[in-house]
C-alpha cells in the first residue's frame, strides 16, 4: 500500500469546507425570521382554511382509516355547508353556523400514515410545514396518535385524535395541543367486565394474546385489573407483533395452558385475522375446566365484525358508538353518512366526524384560530347530541367522558351491516376515572414559536 | 489544492451549492419545505455511506438500516439521559453504530456475495425484531421511543434548570426545528460527501475498488483484504448511523419501522437508481425515492382532478381514474415503474443518463477510453 499523500492543501480545502459550514449557521436565522413574525403557526390569512387529515390507508388499520377518511370528507361538507348538514343541527350548544369556519371555507389535505408512527410524523409535519395544516387530525393507532400528538405539541398545532384507545394517549403521554374523543382502554375494562362475568360465571382462566404497543399493553393491563377483580385469572399474557398475518405459532399453545377463555386484545385486520384463526382451531366449540371456551374481543368495530363473518357470532366486546342507537344524532349522522356512501358508518367514521366538527366549534366559540383560545374553548366543555348522551372533553387531560357500549356479534344478522348488538350503554358516571391514575403532564398551551 | 485534483475540487463546490442553495432551486417543485429537505440530507448521508461498501467495495448489505436505526435509538437515549444537546448524541450514535457494525462486519465479512447478502439481512431482521418486541423497556416497541417531561437528562440538569415545555433537541442553545435543522444536516451532508469523494481518491479506496474488481487477485497479489472491508463496512455503518441520529435531531422520535428490511431495501434502490460506485448518484437516487415517497404520496384525486380539468368530461375522469392508481399509496407503483425502466435503459443509474448526455454535447474525440466509459451494472 503507498503511502498517503499529506499536504497543507488538504488542510486548506478542509478549512474551507468549515469556513461555509459555519457561514451556514447563520443562514438558518435569516431564513427563519419571516416565519416568526406570523403570530402563530399557520395563521390562516386567505378565505380558506385547511385540516390536515392524517391517515393510515394501507396497513393493519387501513379500513378504518378509509371510513374516517369519508367521514372527515363529510364532516368537511357539513361545514362548509353543502349537503344535508348532518349533525350541525344536532350539537348542543353549537356556534356553527355551516359557512365554514369564521367564515372561512374548510379545505384539506391527506396524508397516509401507512399504520406506522414514523410515517405518520412525517406525513403530519410535511402538513404542517407544506400545506399550512392548521389542525391535524385522524389515526387508527395508538402508536400514531401519541407519535403525532408530541410533534403537535412541539409545533404548536392542535391535534384531534381519531380512533386511540390506549390509556395512555390522555394518560402517560398526554399532550396540552392533544384531545381524545374516543374512550379508552380502562373504561373498556369497567364497562365489559360485568357483562363478561354475568355471562360466562366468576371463575374464569383468561389467556391474553395482545398486539404489541402502546394500546394492546394498556387493554391488556386494563382488562386483566377488572376481570381479576371480579374473580377471573390470569394464565398468561402474550404479546403478538402488529400486522402479523398468521396467528397460528400463537394460538397453538392456548390449547394446553389450562385457559378457557381468550382475550384477543387486538383490532383491525389483526383482530379479524386472529378470530378467525382461533375459530378454525375449533376454540368455541372446546370444552375446557369443563365449561364452553370463550373468546372476548374487548374492542370491536362493524367493520372488523363484518371482516370476521361468521366467526363473531356471540363475541362480546366494547364500541365507542354504534349505528343502531337510537337518538336524534346517531340517526341523522347515519343518514347522511349512508346516503353519501351507502353503508353506514363504523365507529371510527363516528369519531373522525365528531372530532372536526368540536373542533371548528371550539374555533367559532374562541372567535379565533389562535390555538391556546381553541384549547380553552375545547377542556371542560360539555355537550350532547353527538350520539354519545351528554359528553364532557376533560380539562384534566382532554379525555372525553361519555357513554360506553358494550356490544355482541349478532347471532342472527338481517342485513350484512347488522352485525353487532349493543348489549348494555353504560353510563358515564360508571366509566368516569380520575385523570391523575395515568400520570403524566398536559405542558404548556403557549405555542414555541418554531413552526416554519 | 495541489493534493485534491481540479474536478474533485469543482464537484465538491458544485456539490455544495446545490444542496446549499436546495431552498430555493426546489421551490417550484413543492418540495422546498424543511422536513422533506431535513430528509434529503439524512438519506443522503445514509446512501453516500452505503456506496462507499457497495458501490465501492462491492458488498451488497441488505441490513444497512439495523446502523440507521441503532444511531436513532442511540441518540435519542443521549436526549433522554444526558442532554438535549445534539453534540454528545451524535458522537454516542456514532460511536455505537460503528462498534455494531464492527460486530456484525466481523461475523458477516466471512462471507461474500449473496451470503454476505443474507447475513446482513438477517442480523438486520434480527435487530429489528428485538427493537420491536424483546428489547422493548430499551426501544419501546411500535410505539416507538420518545422524549418526555420527566427524562432525566442528568448533564442538564446538573447545569441549569429545567425548562417548562416539551423538550426538543438543541444545538448549543440554538433550536434545530425548521429550516436551521436543514441547513444543520446539511452541514453534515456536504461533510459526508467531502469524506467519501477523499476516501475513494485514496489509497484505501483504490483497494476498495481492487477488492470489488477481483478479489482473488488481490489475494494472490498478497493483500490481506479481509482489514479493508471490515473498515469499509464500519465507515459505512457509523454513516448510516449518523444519518440516523440526524433524523432523532430533527424528529426525536425513534420507531422500529426504520430498521425493517424495507428500508434496508430503500437505500440499495437508492444506490443503484442513482448509480453505484458514483459519488454523486447515491445522493440523487435517495432524494428521487424520499421525493416521490413524499410528494407522490400526497397527491389525491382532487388535486388529480384540479390537474385533468382542462380534458373533456368523459375523458378527465377516465385519467383520474388511471392516474389515481399511480399516486396517494400507489405511489409504489410509479416508483417501481422508473425503478425498472432505470435499471434496463440505464444500468449505470441516473449518474449513467448524465454522462451519455454529456458524451452527447461533447463529441470532440479524447482518449478512447475515458470518452466512452463503460456502463458498470449494478450487482
Amino acid at each position: 500500500m503507498t503511502i498517503l499523500k499529506r499536504g497543507l492543501s488538504r488542510r486548506r480545502v478542509l478549512q474551507t469546507g468549515l469556513a461555509g459550514i459555519i457561514g451556514t449557521g447563520i443562514s438558518p436565522m435569516i431564513f427563519s425570521r419571516g416565519a416568526w413574525a406570523q403570530e402563530f403557526c399557520n395563521n390562516p390569512t386567505g378565505d380558506t382554511v385547511t385540516f390536515g387529515l392524517n391517515l393510515p390507508l394501507t396497513g393493519a388499520y387501513a379500513e378504518e382509516g378509509a371510513d374516517e377518511q369519508k367521514a372527515y370528507e363529510l364532516a368537511i361538507k357539513h361545514l362548509n355547508g353543502e349537503g344535508d348538514g348532518g349533525l350541525i343541527s344536532v350539537l348542543t350548544p353549537t356556534a356553527l353556523k355551516g359557512n365554514g369556519v369564521l367564515g372561512k371555507k374548510v379545505t384539506f389535505v391527506t396524508s397516509d400514515s401507512q399504520t406506522k408512527s414514523d410515517v405518520a410524523r412525517a406525513g403530519a409535519t410535511r402538513m404542517i410545514e407544506r400545506d399550512g395544516a392548521i389542525m391535524i387530525t385522524g389515526g387508527s393507532s395508538s402508536g400514531e396518535a401519541i407519535a403525532v400528538q408530541g410533534l403537535c405539541q412541539e409545533l404548536g398545532v392542535i391535534f384531534m385524535a381519531g380512533l386511540t384507545h390506549s390509556n395512555d394517549t390522555t394518560g402517560k403521554d398526554k399532550r396540552r395541543y392533544g384531545f381524545r374523543h374516543f374512550f379508552n382502554a380502562y373504561q373498556s375494562g369497567v364497562g365489559l367486565a360485568p357483562v363478561l362475568a354475568e355471562a360466562y360465571g366468576a371463575d374464569r382462566r383468561a389467556y391474553h394474546l395482545t398486539a404489541d404497543y402502546t394500546w394492546g399493553w394498556t387493554q391488556e393491563e386494563s382488562i386483566k385489573n377488572a376481570t381479576e377483580a371480579l374473580g377471573w385469572q390470569t394464565v398468561e399474557a402474550v404479546r403478538t407483533p402488529l400486522g402479523a398475518a398468521d396467528f397460528s405459532q400463537y394460538l397453538t399453545p392456548i390449547l394446553n395452558s389450562g385457559a378457557d377463555v381468550l382475550i384477543l386484545n387486538h383490532y383491525g385486520t389483526d383482530m379479524v385475522n386472529s378470530l378467525t384463526q382461533a375459530v378454525q382451531f375449533g376454540m368455541r366449540d372446546r370444552q375446557a375446566n369443563g365449561k364452553d371456551f370463550q373468546i372476548v374481543t374487548p374492542l370491536i368495530s362493524e367493520l372488523m365484525a363484518k371482516g370476521a363473518g361468521e366467526n363473531v357470532k356471540g363475541v362480546y366486546g366494547t364500541s365507542n358508538w354504534h349505528w343502531n342507537l337510537q337518538d336524534p344524532g346517531t340517526i341523522a349522522f347515519t343518514k347522511s353518512f349512508g346516503a353519501a356512501y351507502g353503508s353506514p358508518p363504523s365507529q371510527a367514521a363516528h369519531t373522525a366526524y365528531v372530532q372536526a366538527l368540536l373542533y371548528a366549534d371550539a374555533v367559532e366559540r374562541a372567535g379565533t384560530f389562535y390555538p391556546p383560545e381553541v384549547i380553552k374553548a375545547l377542556e371542560g366543555f360539555e355537550f350532547d347530541g353527538m350520539g354519545n348522551g351528554p359528553t364532557l372533553y376533560r380539562a384534566e387531560d382532554h379525555q372525553c367522558i361519555k357513554n360506553v357500549l358494550v356490544v355482541q356479534g349478532n347471532e342472527s344478522p338481517t342485513s350484512e351491516f347488522d352485525v353487532l348488538n349493543i348489549v348494555q350503554e353504560i353510563p358515564r358516571e360508571d366509566v368516569a376515572y380520575d385523570p391523575a391514575m395515568f400520570g403524566g403532564e398536559l405542558g404548556p398551551a403557549e405555542p414555541v414559536p418554531m413552526c416554519a | 489544492m495541489a493534493a485534491m485534483p481540479r474536478n474533485d475540487l469543482l464537484l465538491f463546490l458544485g456539490f455544495t451549492l446545490v444542496v446549499l442553495a436546495m431552498p430555493i432551486w426546489l421551490q417550484p417543485f413543492g418540495a422546498a419545505y424543511p422536513d422533506l429537505l431535513q430528509r434529503f440530507m439524512i438519506f443522503g448521508i445514509f446512501a453516500v455511506g452505503f456506496n462507499i461498501l457497495f458501490g465501492l467495495t462491492g458488498y451488497l448489505s441488505f441490513g444497512h438500516a439495523a446502523f440507521f436505526g441503532v444511531g436513532s435509538y442511540a441518540a435519542v437515549w443521549s436526549f433522554k439521559l444526558l442532554s438535549l444537546d445534539v453534540i454528545p448524541a451524535l458522537i454516542f450514535a456514532i460511536v455505537v453504530s460503528g462498534v455494531f457494525a464492527l460486530v456484525i462486519g466481523f461475523i458477516s465479512l466471512r462471507r461474500s456475495g449473496i451470503y454476505f447478502s443474507i447475513l446482513t439481512l438477517a442480523f438486520a431482521q434480527m435487530s429489528y425484531n428485538m427493537a420491536y418486541s424483546v428489547l422493548t423497556p430499551i426501544t419501546n416497541g411500535e410505539t416507538g421511543l420518545q422524549l418526555t417531561l420527566s427524562d432525566p437528562r442528568y448533564l442538564d440538569r446538573a447545569i441549569f434548570e429545567a425548562v417548562p415545555g416539551q423538550p426538543v433537541p438543541t444545538l448549543l442553545g440554538q433550536s434545530l426545528g425548521g429550516f436551521a435543522g436543514f441547513y444543520f444536516c446539511a452541514g453534515f451532508l456536504i461533510i459526508a460527501f467531502f469524506i467519501a469523494q477523499r476516501i475513494t481518491g485514496s489509497p484505501f479506496g483504490m483497494m476498495l475498488k481492487g477488492i470489488k474488481t477481483n478479489q482473488t487477485r488481490m489475494h494472490y497479489t498478497g493483500f490481506n483484504t479481509k482489514p479493508y472491508t471490515l473498515a469499509a463496512f464500519v465507515i459505512s455503518g457509523m454513516y448510516a448511523g449518523l444519518a440516523g441520529a440526524l433524523l432523532a435531531v430533527t424528529d426525536p422520535l425513534a420507531g422500529a419501522e426504520r430498521m425493517q428490511w424495507t428500508a434496508s431495501g430503500e437505500v440499495v434502490l437508492m444506490t443503484i437508481l442513482g448509480g453505484a460506485g458514483t459519488l454523486v448518484g447515491p445522493v440523487i437516487g435517495a432524494w428521487l425515492i424520499k421525493y416521490f415517497e413524499n410528494i407522490f404520496s400526497a397527491i389525491n384525486d382532487s388535486i388529480l382532478r384540479r390537474f385533468f380539468d382542462f380534458l373533456p368530461d368523459g375523458v378527465d375522469s377516465a385519467m383520474v381514474t388511471v392516474a389515481s392508481k399511480f399516486v396517494g399509496e400507489g405511489w409504489f407503483l410509479t416508483l417501481g415503474l422508473v425503478f425498472v425502466i432505470i435499471v434496463i435503459f440505464l444500468p449505470g443509474g441516473i449518474m449513467e443518463g448524465v454522462r451519455r448526455i454529456a458524451h452527447l454535447f461533447n463529441r470532440a474525440p479524447k482518449a478512447p477510453g475515458k470518452a466512452n466509459p463503460q456502463p458498470q451494472p449494478a450487482e
